[in-house]
């Protein structure tokens, strides 16, 4: 059942709860994508003042969480919404999660940025592997919201095999970093800075996995988490 | 500590079997095929087929004037009552078309029970109301009619409330428990289905859920085919339900994927109140 335009209610009221709940949920990604590409901005950088301001606008990201929270329980008290409109209502409450962990993560990476920042690193010529692991989850995050604001399903689930092209990029980052730690013990404290702002990343790229796999649930009513996406998509496509 | 948590699940959690496939059975209680209904040239019911199976509630959901009352009315012949009506097809309950010629419509009204909208006890006492089946079938005993009343009154969760005044008026009654007396009258000659026409919409919010709580109680004995305008109800009470539209069956299925997840976009607007 492809219906999932949050309009034609009979009530227009409820029409505009709805809108108004999509409206806020982009917002929300609006803000958690701004503060990511910040705070990899910032630890490129190693720019302190950048860092912080990522840090102190964290509490935007959380605020918008129990707003929308709200806006979903008054929902289900006052309109008991069926169908896409449930679908559409749970995957809000679930999407929101997901966003604000990512937030937090931003705010990670913008802490180990002021760490670097403090012991004067030259990041940029130093952790090349980082920049392509951070452009890859930047684009997922992009990619995730931008087919939430749609309802795409393909970009969807292209966002769910972006997550293992990331994980590999993840891996294969943490290798070059240990060889960093053996080859200069010295670095290491800096060099775990780094591996925790990756680790960040990473989980930054199962979050909006989470998110693709929710928009699954809400275009095709179908529950896609833990299974094989190859299997899945023949499945989906096969509607 | 992992292990004490997993030994604690209970497999049937994991193994995700709903509610409602555990509380019934797969045995088909009744089949209908083809079943068309025209009250004189127009008609009201347009191939209407499904299956209904044992111990399950069924609801019926759609517009005013979609038919469904007129389709619950087929499975006990109360539609012969209007002059105009013609059904074509069969409505199959124990191997054999309830619409045959030689179906000795009594028996058949016997077997499978009928509650209105608006309860309509009869202007007798309320042990009288639940013995009236009872004496057409010709049981007159005064303990034999006590016991089966005080059975059946157990059943429609009512006896606690009226056990010390049986002999009272049955008109004296509030609008939920007379709701409940008729179920108990309905119940008390032991039917094998339960026609149960809108039983709650006349009702207040606590009548109503007490009304709910008899139907989940009841489907362990009968099976239930239940009518209602109000969503909700269907998606609590039902295992099953059927979506109708213009006199024909839109979509029928398990309600919890009918209320999630319909294949029909006519009943994903009907359910999610869109414009259809």
């Amino acid at each position: 059942m492809d219906n999932n335009s949050t309009s034609q209610h009979i009530s227009q009221q409820f029409d505009e709860e709805m809108e108004s709940l999509r409206n806020k949920v982009l917002k929300m990604g609006g803000l958690v994508e701004q503060q990511i590409n910040g705070a990899i901005k910032a630890l490129h950088n190693t720019n302190a003042p950048g860092a912080e301001k990522i840090i102190l606008k964290d509490h935007k990201v959380n605020t918008l969480e129990v707003k929308i929270d709200e806006a979903c329980t008054q929902i289900l008290a006052r309109r008991q919404p069926a169908a896409s409109d449930l679908r559409m209502v749970i995957t809000v409450i679930k999407t929101i999660t997901d966003l604000e962990r990512i937030g937090d993560e931003a705010e990670k990476i913008a802490k180990m940025a002021l760490n670097l920042a403090e012991n004067d690193t030259n990041f940029h010529s130093r952790y090349a592997g980082f920049r392509h692991l951070g452009d890859g989850v930047k684009r997922m995050v992009h990619d995730v919201l931008d087919a939430y604001a749609r309802l795409d399903i393909d970009a969807a689930i292209q966002v769910v095999r972006d997550d293992d092209v990331v994980d590999n990029d993840y891996q294969e980052l943490m290798r070059t970093l240990i060889t960093y730690m053996m080859e200069d013990p010295r670095k290491i404290s800096e060099v775990l800075d780094v591996i925790w702002a990756a680790r960040s990343l990473e989980r930054i790229g199962d979050h909006a996995k989470n998110i693709s796999e929710y928009i699954i649930y809400l275009v095709k009513g179908k529950d896609i988490r833990h299974l094989d996406i190859e299997e899945v998509e023949k499945d989906i496509l096969s509607d | 500590m992992t292990d004490t948590i997993t030994t604690t699940i209970d497999e049937s959690v994991l193994k995700g079997s709903s509610a409602s496939a555990a509380a019934g059975t797969d045995e088909i209680c009744m089949q209908v095929n083809k079943l068309n209904l025209f009250y004189g040239d127009a008609q009201a019911l347009t191939d209407i087929s499904f299956e209904m199976k044992k111990n399950r509630v069924t609801a019926f959901i759609g517009p005013s004037g979609c038919g469904k009352s007129t389709l619950l009315r087929c499975f006990n012949r109360m539609n012969d009552l209007v002059d105009s009506v013609r059904v074509e097809g069969e409505i199959i309950l124990d191997d054999s078309n309830i619409y045959a010629p030689d179906v000795d419509v009594t028996s058949l009204r016997q077997r499978v029970g009928m509650v209105f909208q608006k309860p309509n006890p009869f202007p007798m006492s309320i042990f009288e109301n639940v013995a009236y089946g009872l004496r057409l079938q010709g049981i007159n005993k005064r303990r034999h009619l006590e016991e089966k009343i005080e059975w059946a009154l157990k059943g429609a969760a009512l006896w606690d409330e009226v056990k010390d005044r049986l002999d009272e008026s049955a008109l004296g009654l509030s609008g939920g428990q007379q709701q409940r007396l008729v179920i108990a009258r309905a119940i008390a000659i032991e039917p094998e289905i339960l026609l149960l026409d809108e039983p709650a919409s006349a009702l207040d919010p606590i009548s109503t859920l007490k009304i709910e709580e008899l139907i989940y109680e009841l489907k362990s004995q009968y099976t239930i085919l239940i009518v209602t305008h109000n969503m909700q109800q269907a998606a609590r009470v039902s295992d099953e339900t059927a979506f109708m539209y213009l006199g024909e069956m839109i979509e029928f299925g398990e309600t919890n994927k009918i209320f999630t997840n319909p294949e029909k976009k006519q009943t994903e607007d009907y359910i999610t109140g869109r414009y259809g």
